[in-house]
C-alpha cells in the first residue's frame, strides 16, 4: 500500500499549519523549502501543471530549458557535483521520462544526488496504454536509489521530503518521483516537513571503534602502506581529514577517477591515478604494498584489472559507507564501515606520525620511467602532430589548476584526467562508472551554472560531442560560461585504439567524417576558434580561458595517438604496459 | 546493521575466507523483513535478475512484527553470491533487515494441492490409502473432483505427485518455500530493535 499513510508511518512528521493549493503549486513550494534555486528539464503534456506553477517563481527557481532530457539530466549531474547540492530534473511522461534513463543510471553508479520529477498520465488512465504512458517506475527501478509514484496531491509533501532526504543522505543517488497529472491539479491542504530519518534506512552505519583501532594498529606497523581514495572522500566532505591522515602517516595516496581532485595534484604524497590508464607506479606498486587502505572507493574493475592478480600480498583496510561494497570485489581484512569524515577523524587520533621515504621513492622511480616512456612525449611532443596532453598542459599553465574540469568519455577523458592539475576539490566531473558519451557538454553547462564563480572547462571528443551537441543552444540561452574544448581526432579514438591493439587495426566504424564544428558553434552563436598548428595553441588557449563567457575551442590532434600506460583487460595491475 | 554475513567475512582471514565458504552451489533460503510498499517486490527481484540468479520460489507474507512484511526466497547459489545478494537487498531503502540460511539452518515447508477426479477416488481404495500413507488430507470432495493437500519437503510433495499420477491429476500446484530459522530468535528481534530505536 503505497499511500500517504504508509509513507507517514515510516517518516516522523509533526502536523504544521496548512494552506490550500494544487499539487503542482505544493511541489514548487517544496522545491523552495529544499533550497532548490535551479532545475533542469523539458516540458510536455503530463508535467504542464508543474511548469505552470514554476512560472510564478522564476525569480527564485531558475529553470534551465535543455534541448533534450538527456542533456537536462547530465546538467543536473554536473550542477550537483560542482556545488554539492541535489540536482533537480523535470520531464514529461513517456519519451520525456525514458530520455532521462541514461543519466539516472549514470548518477546511480557514480552516487550523484538527483531528484527527477516526471509527469505521468492521469491516474484513471494508468495501465491503459494512454498517450505517452510509460511504466517509469518499472523502468527506473534498477537504476534508482528509490522511486515512487504519486497519484494524489496529498501524497506530494511526504514523497518529496523522502526523495530529497534519500537523494542526499548516506551514499547519495538518484530518486525518481512520478506524478500523475491529476495529482498535480488536485487541491489539498498543504504543509511541509522535511524528512530526517526513515526507520528502514541507515544512511551512515555506526562507526565501529574496535575496527578503527585494528586499522590503526595495522597501519602503524605497516612497512609499505598505500592509500587508494575515491569519491567517498569528496561526498563526505572529508578532504581535510583525508589530507591530515596521509600527512601524519606519510602514506602515498593514489586516486580513482572519481576521487580525482579530492587531494591537490601537487601534494607530495599524491602519487597519481589508478586503473586501466592510470599511472605506472600506482598500478605496479599495488602488488607490492603490505597494507592497502581504500578510502571511499569500490574497487571497480577498471581500477583493479584482473582480481586474481590484485593485491594478493596485502592486508586490506576498507573505509566505506556502503556495507554492500565491503568484500564485493576485494575482500577486506579490516572493514571500517562509516562516513569517511567520521572514520578518518577517529583514525587520525590513533595513527602514529610516520614517513615512508624509501617506499615513496619507489613511486618516484616509476614516475621517472613513465615520464621517459610516455609522459614527456605526450606533454612535449617532438612530432608536429598536436597531442591531447600538450593541450591539457597549457590549460594547467593558464588556470594554475583552479578550474573545474568536466570530461566526456574516451581518450580525451583519460588524457585530461591523467594530466590536469587540480588545486581544489569537486573540480573533476566525469562519467566514471557508466562511461556515458554525451555527458561532457551538458554536465559542463550544469557545472558552470552550479559554480558560476569557477572556470569550467568541458573537454569533449568529436564523437561524444555529437551525442548531445544540441545543448550548445542551452549555452546560448542560459549564457552559461562553460568553455568547450573539443579534442578532435576524427575518430572514436578510444575504440580505435582497442581496434589497433586487439583487433589488428580493423577500424570498423570508428572513423568520423565530421561536420564543420566551427560553423556549428557559430550557428549556436558561440565564439569559436580552431587550432591546427602548435604555434597558435598557447594563444588560443589563453583567449579561450580568459574570454568572459562561453567559448568553443577546437584543437585538431593526432588521429591515431594512443593513451598509455594501459592495463589491458584480463591482465593484472602489475602487468601494466608502458607502450 | 551487522548481520551474520558480515561476521562470516570478518571472522575469517582475507586469504581464506572465500575458501572457507563452500564455493559449490547449494540451497539457500533468503529472508528479508520489509515495509509493505508497492514495487518493493520488483526492486528485490531485480537484484537477482541483474546477476542472472534464478529465484526458485518467492513468498511474501506478514511477519511476527506488526506492520512488517517478510520475503522468503529460495535459491540455489554459492554462499559468496548469496552474501552479496543479501547485502544488496538490505541496502534497499524499504528493507529493514535481510539474512540467509543454509538448508540445515531452517525448518522449511512447502504446500501442495492435487486435484483428481472423484471417479478415481471411488473406483478403488488405492487413492485413499496413498493419501493416508503420505500424511496428506482431503481438502474438499466435490461431485466431480477432490482436492488433496500435502505439506512437506519438496521430495515429499513430489513423491505423492508421482503416486497419484496414474490416477490422473487434473491440476497441481505447489507453494513457494516458507521457512523459519533454527536460531532462538530470528531476525525479527533485530527488526523490533530497529523499530524501537526509530520510535524514540
Ligand atoms: C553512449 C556510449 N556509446 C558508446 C560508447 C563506447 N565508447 C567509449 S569511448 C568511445 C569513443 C569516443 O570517441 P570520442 O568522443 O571522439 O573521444 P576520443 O576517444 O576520440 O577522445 C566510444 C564509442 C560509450 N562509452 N558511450
Ligand atoms: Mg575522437
Amino acid at each position: 500500500m503505497a499511500t500517504a499513510e504508509a509513507i507517514e508511518e515510516s517518516t516522523k512528521s509533526k502536523p504544521k499549519p496548512t494552506k490550500r493549493m494544487t499539487g503542482a503549486e505544493a511541489l514548487v513550494q517544496i522545491l523552495l523549502q529544499e533550497n532548490v534555486d535551479m532545475a533542469f528539464g523539458y516540458p510536455g503534456g503530463a508535467i504542464m501543471p508543474v511548469y505552470d506553477a514554476l512560472y510564478d517563481h522564476q525569480d527564485s527557481i531558475h529553470h534551465v530549458l535543455a534541448r533534450h532530457e538527456q542533456g537536462a539530466i547530465h546538467m543536473a549531474q554536473g550542477y550537483a557535483r560542482a556545488n554539492g547540492k541535489v540536482g533537480v530534473c523535470l520531464a514529461t511522461s513517456g519519451p520525456g521520462a525514458t530520455n532521462l534513463i541514461t543519466g539516472i543510471a549514470d548518477a546511480q553508479i557514480d552516487s550523484t544526488p538527483l531528484v527527477c520529477i516526471t509527469g505521468q498520465v492521469p491516474s484513471a488512465l494508468l495501465g491503459s496504454d494512454a498517450f505517452q504512458e510509460c511504466d517509469v517506475l518499472g523502468i527506473s527501478m534498477p537504476v534508482t536509489k528509490w522511486n515512487f509514484q504519486i497519484t494524489k496531491a496529498e501524497e506530494i509533501p511526504q514523497a518529496l521530503a523522502k526523495a530529497f532526504y534519500l537523494a542526499r543522505s548516506g551514499r547519495p543517488g538518484p530518486v525518481v518521483i512520478d506524478i500523475t497529472k491529476d495529482a498535480q491539479f488536485g487541491e489539498f491542504d498543504f504543509a511541509y516537513e522535511p524528512c530526517t530519518s526513515l526507520r528502514s534506512y541507515v544512511p551512515k552505519p555506526k562507526l565501529d571503534h574496535a575496527k578503527v583501532k585494528e586499522a590503526a594498529e595495522l597501519i602503524n606497523n605497516a612497512e609499505r602502506p598505500y592509500v587508494l581514495f575515491g569519491q567517498g572522500v569528496i561526498l563526505a566532505n572529508a578532504e581535510k581529514e583525508f589530507k591530515q591522515f596521509i600527512e601524519k602517516t606519510g602514506i602515498p595516496a593514489a586516486w580513482t577517477i572519481m576521487g580525482l581532485s579530492a587531494l591537490e595534484t601537487d601534494h607530495p604524497l599524491n602519487v597519481g591515478m589508478l586503473g586501466m590508464h592510470g599511472n605506472y607506479g600506482p598500478n605496479l606498486l599495488t602488488n607490492e604494498c603490505d597494507v592497502l587502505i581504500a578510502v571511499g572507493m569500490r574497487f571497480d574493475d577498471r581500477v583493479t584489472g584482473n582480481l586474481d592478480k590484485y593485491a594478493k600480498q596485502a592486508k586490506v583496510v576498507h573505509l566505506e559507507i556502503d556495507p554492500a561494497e565491503i568484500d564485493k570485489n576485494v575482500p577486506a581484512d579490516i572493514p571500517v564501515l562509516g562516513d569517511a569524515k567520521e572514520s578518518l577523524t577517529e583514525l587520525n587520533k590513533l595513527v602514529k606520525p610516520n614517513s615512508h621515504e624509501e617506499w615513496l621513492q619507489r613511486f618516484r622511480d616509476c614516475d621517472q620511467q613513465e615520464w621517459e616512456k610516455v609522459i614527456e612525449e605526450e606533454l612535449h611532443p617532438k612530432s608536429d602532430v598536436l597531442s591531447m596532453g600538450e593541450v591539457i598542459r597549457i590549460i594547467n599553465d593558464v588556470t594554475g589548476g583552479d578550474h573545474i574540469l568536466v570530461t566526456d568519455v574516451g581518450q580525451h577523458q583519460m588524457v585530461a584526467c591523467r594530466y590536469s592539475k587540480f588545486t581544489k576539490s569537486k573540480s573533476n566531473i566525469t562519467s566514471g562508472g557508466l562511461g556515458t558519451m554525451g555527458f561532457g557538454l551538458p554536465a559542463g553547462i550544469g557545472a558552470a551554472l552550479g559554480a558560476p564563480e569557477r572556470t569550467v572547462i568541458a573537454v569533449v571528443g568529436d564523437g561524444g560531442l555529437q551525442m548531445t551537441i544540441q545543448e550548445l543552444a542551452t549555452i546560448y540561452q542560459t549564457k552559461a560560461k562553460v568553455k568547450v574544448l573539443l579534442l578532435n581526432n576524427e575518430f572514436l579514438g578510444m575504440v580505435r585504439q582497442w581496434q589497433q591493439l586487439f583487433f589488428e587495426k580493423r577500424y570498423s566504424s570508428t572513423e568520423l567524417i565530421n561536420p564543420d564544428f566551427q560553423q556549428v558553434a557559430k550557428g549556436f552563436y558561440i565564439p569559436t576558434a580552431k587550432v591546427t598548428e602548435r604555434k597558435n595553441l598557447e594563444k588560443a588557449i589563453e583567449e579561450f580561458i580568459n574570454y568572459d563567457g562561453s567559448y568553443f575551442l577546437e584543437v585538431m590532434v593526432g588521429k591515431e595517438n594512443n593513451v598509455f600506460p594501459m592495463v589491458t583487460s584480463g591482465s593484472g595491475v602489475a602487468e601494466i604496459r608502458l607502450e | 546493521m551487522y548481520s551474520r554475513w558480515l561476521q562470516v567475512a570478518r571472522e575469517s582471514q582475507k586469504s581464506d575466507w572465500s575458501d572457507l565458504m563452500e564455493s559449490e552451489k547449494q540451497e539457500f533460503t533468503i529472508t528479508a523483513y520489509t515495509e509493505n510498499h508497492v514495487g518493493l517486490l520488483h526492486r528485490i527481484t531485480i537484484i537477482f535478475t541483474k546477476r542472472k540468479i534464478n529465484i526458485e520460489s518467492l513468498t511474501t507474507s506478514e511477519s511476527e512484527v506488526e506492520g512488517i512484511h517478510r520475503f522468503t526466497i529460495a535459491v540455489t547459489e554459492t554462499e559468496q553470491q548469496v552474501i552479496k545478494v543479501v547485502k544488496q537487498i538490505e541496502k534497499q531503502v524499504e528493507v529493514l533487515k535481510s539474512d540467509y540460511y543454509k538448508k540445515k539452518e531452517v525448518v522449511q515447508q512447502e504446500l501442495a494441492l492435487y486435484k483428481i477426479s472423484t471417479e478415481s477416488l471411488t473406483s478403488g481404495l488405492d487413492v485413499e490409502r496413498i493419501v493416508r500413507e503420505h500424511n496428506a488430507r482431503f481438502l474438499t470432495i466435490e461431485k466431480h473432483f477432490v482436492v488433496i493437500e500435502k505439506s512437506g519437503f519438496r521430495r515429499e510433495t513430489k513423491a505423492l505427485f508421482d503416486e497419484l499420477k496414474p490416477y490422473g491429476i487434473s491440476e497441481f500446484v505447489r507453494s513457494g518455500r516458507i521457512a523459519v530459522s533454527r536460531e532462538r530468535d530470528g531476525i525479527g528481534k533485530d527488526v523490533e530493535k530497529i523499530l524501537a530505536e526509530a520510535a524514540v
